[in-house]
Parts: C-alpha cells; sequence; structure tokens
C-alpha cells in the first residue's frame, strides 16, 4: 500500500511540478522577506498611527503624530537636508564620468590606479565618516592647513550649521563617486569603437564626442548610477551619526537619522512619531520606486 | 575608445598624463593617507602638534599590536566574521533559489513576486526599524548574531534575487529545455543544469553581499549591543571611546576596522566588478 | 509561567533572610552590567566585584561593561530582553522611563533597614513616586576647575561673585586666552552652565520647576538667565569651534594653556593628571554667586545601581547591592573613582579635589540638584540641550530657541 502512495505522489508530482516547481524554490526565499521586509512595512504604518514609549503600552492617537510633524521645524530641517542630499549627491555622477573619463588609458600600472581610486567604495561608511570628522577637525584635521594654503578658512565644518550638511555630504561622495566612477570604466569598455572612429572621421572631438556619441551609448551606466545615488542619498545614516549626531544643534539631521533619534538615541522614546517619519520618507522614495518599477517593466515587456 | 588613448598624443601629453596619474591619486586619498600617517605616529608626536610631519618614531607595529591586546578589537572582527559569512550563505542560498523560480518559469504572478522583490530592497531600511526590533525581541534573538544573520539574509535576499534572476534570464534557454525533454525532474535541473552555470554569479554576489553586510552599521546598532555580538562597525564606536583622544590608535583602529572587505576587493577584483557593474552594460 | 512557585519560595526566602544576606553564603549567578570602560570607574567596579566574589565563592559573577554612551541607548534593550541582574544608570527623572514602563525592581526594602540612614542625603534622588528604585554607588561634584599657575602669572583669585568672575576673565581675554574651554559636540556639556546659571541666578526652587516643566520657558526669568550667559558669549569667553569637540577633545585647550578653566565634574581631574598638569597647577573654586542672597544649590549627580525588573537572580543583586552601599565598600570604591562616598560612614579620600567637593556639598544650603538631563523629563532635555548649545554659537536665535522648547514642554504636560 505504501508503495503505491509513493507512486501516486511520484505521478502528482510529474504531473504538476511545472506548476508547483517554482513555488517551491520561492517559498523559502518570500516567507523570509515577507517576514522581515513586508510586513514590518505596513506595522510602521500602524506604529505611526500610536503613541509608544517602546516600553509600556501603545496608545491610538490617530494621525497626531503627522499633525506634529507639520510644526515640527526639526523635520523641516530634515526634509530640506535631504533635498540636498538628493541633488548634491547627484554630483557623484559628474564625477565618476570624470574619473572615469581620466583613467580609461592603457599605460602600465592603470589597472592598479583604477582599484586604488575604486577602493573608498569598500571601506565602510563609519570609518570614511570617521576618517573625514578628523580630516575636518579644527585642532588636528588637514583639511584647514589644506585650504590655508589658498588663503582660505579655517572653517569650523562640522561645527558650522551652515557648513555641516556639506561637509558630510562631500565625505558621502567620496565613496559614492568611486562606485559611479567604476560603473562608468566598465560603460566605457562596451563602447563601440567603430561608432567613435566614425564620428572622428566626421570631425567630433572633446565635448561633442562626449555628448552626443559616448553618453547615450553609456546610459544603461547612468540609469544604475542614478538609481544608486538616489537610494543612498535617502538612505543616508551612518556618516551623519558617526560625524555630527545630527548636530550641531539638530542642523545635519536628515530624516533617516532623525527618525533613529526620535525612537531610539539616547532621549528618544517616541517609536510612534518616529514611524511616522519613516513612513513619509517611505513616501519619498516610493515615488523613485515606482520609477524604477516602471522602467523595468517597459523593458519586461519586451523580453 | 574615448577618450583618445594617450599613446597616439605627443610625448609631452603623455608625459604630463603619467605625472598627473600619481598626483591625483594622492589628492584622492588625501583624508585616508592622513589616517594612516597617523596610525604610525607615537602619542607624544599629537600633544606636542607635530601632527602632518615626519613621525618622531615609527611606532606603527606597537599601534597595531596594541590594538589587538588592549582592545575587544578581535572580539568584533571575529562577530563580523560569524555575522557576515552565514549571511552570505543564507542570501546567496535563498536567492539561487528565487532567481532560478523567476527566471526559468513563466507563471502570471511572475513579475509581481519579483517586483515585491525588488521594491523592498529599495526601501528606506529605517521604515523596517522599529518593527523589525520588537519581532527580534520577540524571538528572544536580540542581542543575538542569529537575530542580526536572519534580518540581513532576509533584506539582501531582494537585491539577491534581482541579481539572479537577471543572470539567469541571460542563460541559454535551450540546456534546460533539453533537460525537461529528458525527462530530468525540475529539481535535478536547478542543481545540475543551472546551479553549474551560475557559479559566476555566485562568486560576484557573495564578494558583494560580504561586503555590503561587513559594513552594515546601521543593524548592528539597532539589533546588537556589546562586545559579545556587534561586529566591528560598531564596536569601533566603544573602541574610539576607550581610546578617547588618542588619534594614533583611533586611527590604527580604524585601518584594521577597515582592511577585510579591501582585502576581499583587492583578492576578487574581477568578480567584485562584474558584480557591481551588472547591468550597466546593455 | 513554570517558574513562579519557585521564584515566590525564593522571594520569601529572601526576605525573611535579609538582613543576614550579607553573611550568608550566596550561590548560583550574579550578572552585572556596569556603565563605564573608563580606567578609574573599571578598576573600582571591578575591584568591588572581586571582594565580593572573595565573600561568596561558590557565586558565578559575570560582569561585563559596556561603553558610557552605548548604555544610554542600549538600556532599554536589555531591560526588555535579556536583563542581568544589576545594571548601572543615573538617579532623578532619568529613571523615570523605566520606573513607569514596570522595568526597574523596587528595592525599598533595601532602604527601609539600616543602609536607608547611612544614605540618607541621596534618599530623593533615588525616590520616584514615594519608593526607592536603585542604590547609588558614587556622587562628584560640579564646579570650576582652573589653571591656578596661570592665574598666579596674571595676579588673579578665583572670584566669589559674577562681577569678579567676568573682569577675571576679562584680565585673561586680555593675555590672549580663553576663559572656558567646552566641547558641545555631546550637548550635555552646555546642559551644565545652563544649570550653574539658573540655579545662581534664581535658586533651587526656581530651577526644579523649570526642569520639570512647570515653569514657561518664555518667561522673563529664564531669559534673564540667558542674559547673563550671553554676558560671557558676547565676551568671547569661550573657546571657539566647540561644537566641533567632545568634552575629552576640548581638555588639552586647558592643558597647554589656551584656555584657563572649565566647568565640569569632578571626573575631569584624572585624564587632567593624566595628561600632566600637576596639583600645583590644576586647582577648583566654586561656581560664583550671581544673585546676592540666595542660597547656593549644586549639581552632584548620582551614579546608581539597580535591579531590572526581569532579573533572575534578585536576591544576589540585593545582596550586591547592599555590599556596594556599605560604608566599607564605599571608602574604597570611591577612592579609585576618585569621586565622593555616598555612605556617611565612608572616608572620604584625601585627595584635594575630593575634600573641597566634599565641603562644597556639606554646605550646599540651597539643594542639591542631580544635572540637567537627569533633573529634565527625556525629551525635554534633548530638546533644552540643543538649544543651549545653539545659543552659545548663535545668541540672537533665543527668542526662535526658547519658543520651540515652551512648545515642547506643553506637548510633553498634555500627555
Amino acid at each position: 500500500m505504501s508503495v503505491t502512495t509513493e507512486t501516486d505522489q511520484r505521478g502528482w508530482w510529474r504531473r504538476n511540478q511545472m506548476r508547483a516547481a517554482p513555488w517551491l524554490f520561492l517559498a523559502p526565499g518570500i516567507a523570509f522577506f515577507a517576514l522581515y521586509v513586508i510586513f514590518p512595512i505596513f506595522q510602521s504604518f500602524q506604529i505611526s498611527l500610536y503613541r509608544w514609549d517602546g516600553l509600556g503600552e501603545a496608545r491610538y492617537i490617530g494621525m497626531r503624530n503627522y499633525h506634529e510633524l507639520l510644526d515640527d521645524p526639526a523635520f523641516y530641517t530634515s526634509l530640506r537636508n535631504n533635498v540636498k542630499w538628493l541633488l548634491l549627491y547627484l554630483l557623484a555622477i559628474p564625477g565618476g564620468l570624470f574619473i572615469a573619463l581620466f583613467l580609461n588609458q592603457q599605460v602600465r600600472g592603470i589597472r592598479l590606479y583604477k582599484s586604488l581610486f575604486f577602493f573608498p567604495f569598500v571601506i565602510s561608511q563609519v570609518v570614511v565618516g570617521l576618517v573625514f570628522a578628523w580630516f575636518y577637525n579644527p585642532s588636528i584635521g588637514l583639511f584647514n592647513p589644506l585650504i590655508g594654503l589658498f588663503g582660505l578658512g579655517p572653517m569650523n565644518v562640522l561645527g558650522n550649521p551652515n557648513t555641516v550638511t556639506y561637509g558630510i555630504i562631500a565625505a558621502g561622495l567620496w565613496p559614492q563617486i568611486a562606485y559611479c566612477m567604476i560603473l562608468y570604466l566598465t560603460g566605457l569598455n562596451a563602447v563601440d569603437p567603430e561608432q567613435v572612429e566614425a564620428a572622428r572621421l566626421d570631425g567630433a572631438k572633446g565635448w561633442r564626442m562626449l555628448w552626443y556619441v559616448i553618453l547615450p551609448q553609456l546610459r544603461p551606466a547612468t540609469f544604475i548610477a542614478v538609481v544608486v545615488t538616489v537610494i543612498g542619498a535617502l538612505r543616508s545614516f551612518d556618516m551623519i551619526s558617526v560625524m555630527t549626531n545630527g548636530g550641531p544643534f539638530g542642523s545635519s539631521r536628515v530624516l533617516a537619522y532623525y527618525m533613529f533619534e526620535v525612537s531610539l538615541s539616547e532621549y528618544g522614546f517616541r517609536m510612534g512619531y518616529g514611524a511616522a517619519i519613516a513612513v513619509v520618507l517611505f513616501l519619498i522614495m516610493l515615488v523613485y520606486i515606482a520609477f524604477f518599477l516602471w522602467r523595468m517593466w517597459r523593458e519586461e515587456r519586451g523580453y | 575608445m574615448f577618450p583618445t588613448p594617450v599613446e597616439r598624443r605627443s610625448n609631452a601629453v603623455q608625459t604630463t598624463y603619467k605625472a598627473l596619474l600619481p598626483l591625483a591619486l594622492i589628492l584622492w586619498l588625501m583624508p585616508l593617507l592622513m589616517v594612516a600617517l597617523f596610525s604610525i605616529k607615537p602619542d607624544s608626536d599629537f600633544t606636542q602638534g607635530n601632527l602632518w610631519g615626519w613621525p618622531s618614531s615609527f611606532v606603527g607595529f606597537e599601534n597595531y599590536t596594541r590594538v589587538f591586546t588592549d582592545s575587544a578589537m578581535p572580539r568584533y572582527l571575529l562577530n563580523s566574521v560569524f555575522i557576515t559569512v552565514p549571511t552570505v550563505i543564507g542570501a546567496v542560498a535563498l536567492s539561487c533559489m528565487t532567481g532560478f523560480a523567476l527566471g526559468v518559469y513563466r507563471f502570471r504572478s511572475n513579475i509581481w513576486i519579483f517586483f515585491m522583490f525588488v521594491a523592498g530592497n529599495f526601501v528606506p531600511f529605517q521604515i523596517l526599524m522599529v518593527p523589525v526590533r520588537d519581532l527580534t525581541l520577540n524571538l528572544g534573538l536580540y542581542d543575538t548574531r542569529l537575530g542580526l544573520v536572519l534580518f540581513h539574509i532576509a533584506f539582501q535576499t531582494g537585491f539577491c534575487t534581482l541579481f539572479m534572476r537577471n543572470f539567469i534570464r541571460a542563460l541559454p534557454r535551450e540546456l534546460i529545455e533539453a533537460a525537461r525533454v529528458e525527462g530530468v525532474s525540475e529539481i535535478r535541473i536547478f542543481w545540475y543544469v543551472v546551479l553549474p552555470l551560475m557559479r559566476p554569479a555566485i562568486a560576484a554576489l557573495s564578494v558583494l553581499i560580504f561586503t555590503f553586510i561587513w559594513n552594515d552599521y546601521f543593524w548592528a546598532v539597532v539589533l546588537t549591543q556589546g562586545v559579545e555580538t556587534q561586529p566591528v562597525t560598531a564596536g569601533i564606536t566603544a573602541f574610539n571611546s576607550q581610546f578617547r583622544a588618542a588619534y594614533h590608535m583611533m586611527s590604527a583602529g580604524s585601518i584594521i576596522a577597515a582592511l577585510p572587505p579591501v582585502m576581499m576587493f583587492f583578492l576578487m577584483q574581477k568578480h567584485f566588478i562584474a558584480g557591481l557593474t551588472l547591468g550597466a552594460v546593455k | 509561567m513554570q517558574f513562579s512557585f519557585k521564584s515566590v519560595a525564593v522571594a520569601l526566602a529572601a526576605s525573611t533572610m535579609l538582613a543576614g544576606a550579607a553573611q550568608a553564603e550566596l550561590t548560583g549567578d550574579l550578572r552585572i552590567f556596569f556603565n563605564d570602560q573608563n580606567p578609574a570607574p573599571k578598576e573600582a567596579m571591578e575591584g568591588m566585584v572581586e571582594r565580593f566574589q572573595e565573600m561568596h565563592p561558590d557565586l558565578n559573577i559575570e560582569l561585563t561593561l559596556i561603553d558610557r554612551e552605548a548604555n544610554k541607548t542600549q538600556i532599554r534593550n536589555y531591560l526588555t530582553a535579556n536583563a542581568p541582574d544589576v545594571n548601572g544608570w543615573y538617579a532623578g527623572n532619568r529613571m523615570r522611563p523605566y520606573v513607569n514602563a514596570g522595568l526597574f525592581e523596587d528595592v525599598s526594602d533595601l532602604w527601609d533597614g539600616p543602609m536607608g540612614e547611612e544614605l540618607a542625603s541621596t534618599r530623593p534622588a533615588l525616590t520616584l513616586d514615594g519608593k526607592q528604585w536603585g542604590v547609588p554607588y558614587s556622587y562628584y561634584q560640579w564646579g570650576i576647575y582652573y589653571r591656578q599657575d596661570i592665574y598666579e602669572e596674571l595676579g588673579l583669585t578665583p572670584a566669589t561673585t559674577w562681577d569678579e568672575e567676568k573682569a577675571n576673565c576679562q584680565v585673561i581675554l586680555d593675555s590672549g586666552r580663553k576663559c572656558y574651554t567646552i566641547g558641545t559636540r555631546f550637548l550635555w556639556t552646555a546642559g551644565g552652565w545652563f544649570d550653574y546659571l539658573n540655579l545662581r541666578t534664581h535658586g533651587y526652587d526656581f530651577h526644579m520647576a523649570l526642569t520639570a516643566g512647570e515653569v514657561e520657558w518664555t518667561d522673563e526669568r529664564v531669559r534673564e538667565t540667558f542674559a547673563n550667559w550671553r554676558e560671557l558669549i558676547d565676551m568671547g569667553a569661550f573657546i571657539d569651534d566647540h561644537t566641533a569637540y567632545t568634552w575629552q577633545e576640548a581638555q588639552p585647550f586647558m592643558v597647554n594653556g589656551e584656555a584657563v578653566s572649565y566647568l565640569m565634574g569632578n571626573f575631569v581631574v584624572a585624564p587632567m593628571r593624566e595628561a600632566g598638569l600637576t596639583d600645583d597647577q590644576l586647582g577648583f573654586y566654586q561656581f560664583p554667586e550671581i544673585t546676592p542672597g540666595i542660597p547656593k544649590a549644586e549639581d552632584a549627580p548620582t551614579d546608581t545601581l539597580h535591579i531590572p525588573a526581569q532579573a533572575q537572580n534578585k536576591d544576589n543583586a540585593r545582596a550586591f547591592l547592599q555590599y556596594v552601599a556599605s560604608a566599607e565598600n564605599q571608602t574604597i570604591v570611591n577612592q579609585t573613582l576618585g569621586q565622593l562616598p555616598i555612605n556617611r560612614n565612608a572616608e572620604v579620600a584625601d585627595d584635594k579635589f575630593i575634600q573641597a567637593g566634599f565641603e562644597m556639598l556639606s554646605n550646599a544650603t540651597g539643594g542639591i540638584a542631580q544635572f540637567f538631563d537627569r533633573d529634565a523629563d527625556a525629551e525635554l532635555a534633548s530638546a533644552a540641550m540643543e538649544g543651549f548649545q545653539e545659543f552659545m554659537v548663535m545668541p540672537d536665535n533665543l527668542d526662535a530657541i526658547l519658543t520651540r522648547l515652551e512648545r515642547v514642554r506643553q506637548r510633553i504636560n498634555e500627555n
């Protein structure tokens, strides 16, 4: 009897494996992803409607956390800084392209140069943050003597509310430029040499060549560079945490940091309020996610 | 090739270019070089204001040895290994399967499941912070390496699935079709036909995930505490408060903390860049 | 709840044995999370554990040292999951969130015994809602540490009044130095300045009412405090770029003689000595009088140990806390820490600064405050200290800062 069930089962598997197999392979991945990523997103939406110190009982307060956000100067500072991050972080793309063009040669040792230019990206942001914090430090850093050579400064970059965010973004650009550089170097490898030669025969040079012949061919690299840079900009947390803790007096906060600060930092006990900030950040990001998915969907149709 | 190869230019241009290269590199790595210099200086150089000059004595060896003997740094490094390696294995294993399922089979919800992974991968992870911390607390996994590993596996699965699925799509379908015609079961097709072909993708993804997870700071702070469990990114802040204002030690500590992914990169450069630039060329 | 019967039995046994607990042989485990890795506190804590271990050889003690700053965020996690048997924290309102959430054990029973009388002076700091929630192990004075040698060189003597303080400062500034070093990167150092300026301008009762959220931040009296602060800021009395430094990074300015004094807690003495300042160079004086006739109150933060409500070995923990507070242990520990013992039968170390602090606090007729972020609600403390830092850089923003703080106060009071 046991023999017949086994063949029955095997028979069932034979007949249905094309339909069952994908789900079998997907099950563990989906389970993990749902538990740790998808459900928590909805939970955050729910928590944002509560007042909760993370220790005791949560109390439902409807949209009050969101109302409070509208009147919270720190929220607007964070939002403004997020915009600065978004815009200035995009400089990594031309920056990376510039270095990629500079290094796209075949002299001796160039491979090592490419690697060394790239490796800031491999270092953790925590260490990059520390390194730059010391670099900017008004009493031990190399930054002030350096700008002193040009008759500028001295500046207290991270201690001044007007410069602090730019200082951190500059530090963040360092690995990000390296990332974009490697994307472009790979892209440049794939540029069609015949097209370049043909354009050269037509008399295209320098900027015109770059703009009309090279850049169109680099579009996939540019697209990926934009996507990773935007996401990197909106996620910026490590550097702010390590370099300034959001200071001085909160002037370098971004949403990602502010939400951590109100919910889990030294004096933060407002899980609901933090969740509300996270929801806002999520909605901003959703625009980009939608854009990315839309583009992918268009490509998939062609598949 | 663009820009015009220098070897086609005049000698003057070639020489300038070759001189410019090291100069640009030094400028580019300036902040890092400063820290490297700090790390081999003695404490007295800092109190006497000899910050960027020639070290009055080379004590690099002593400084780096002290990082290992006088602090919890070795423990943090070990924690990082115990967090990173299982995550890499777990995330790659899961995504080989999900990538296979989404890359090979055509079924109606395929694209939506794929989009779910992709979208989840781009989510600002702060929105997950409070619920995931709670979940981990409730599972009794708070402040364990396992708790951190499980979350990392789950979150990385999004990116890895995207990666693997695209890779599998680019494989020749004829092989799979041929195996099916011969009546090979789907599981065997996965194991014996597709998996061997995925080796380069597995290598690239492993190196990439290793770097991402090793460098994670946010989740380490949210889900772990203390010497027993925290990886080196979080440990470096404790290390720094132990050696507060001792810049030579903090510099040496930072360099050690940053080293493993750097080594990984230089050893596995080809795979690393292949992983990173997937999709940058079409 | 399989362990409920056992724990009731243990609790009964513990309560009947309490008086003799110190003598009784303890067995089982004792897990301690101590919140300081700096050399002196580390040595003090390890010493305590070692002596306690000698008294109870069969007890398995496990000591974990957590970074002071890291502990401030981690405490809520380990109290709710993975609770130790004893953990380090601070007195005053800083205990409130954990007391309200039921995460700290009520240890009033310890205070009801003879220990309570010996520790009488710190009882208020450990009391919330009429119960005691922990045991102190040390406290320390705040005040102005200064370079005696530079004062002598300039012919100055420590000020006792506000006018003298400003006059001294002017002489120091004219000599090309800064009057005060400070590092406000972690904000709380500015809280120390506010505490003293407010305590001296309006006295203890007003200060406590303000930190408790009972006074409006836009009140004219609050502005008076800031006006006094502003006099120093406008003189250029504080070092430049203080927002970029931690309190430790601000120290070299005083060691190098670029700045002459430092409003700080007594824990600053150890690193100053380590950096090479001798006791002839380093002096201490009480923060001078501002409004004449107001009794002087002081900041004297109390560092404490608590038993988490979820601790597994509460009877061992109680015995340990009793030992910590005992006169014998207090003498040794605070000798190592360079701080003041909380047990009145303990001996005060024969150290210039500890003695000065002891005398000052014994005569503090105005009252003893904990510290701004221990007296005020966590959320208010964070917003206010941020405001203090902003004020020190941009004093013209005062109106905006106070309006903002008032809004925070109102929202907290609504809850």
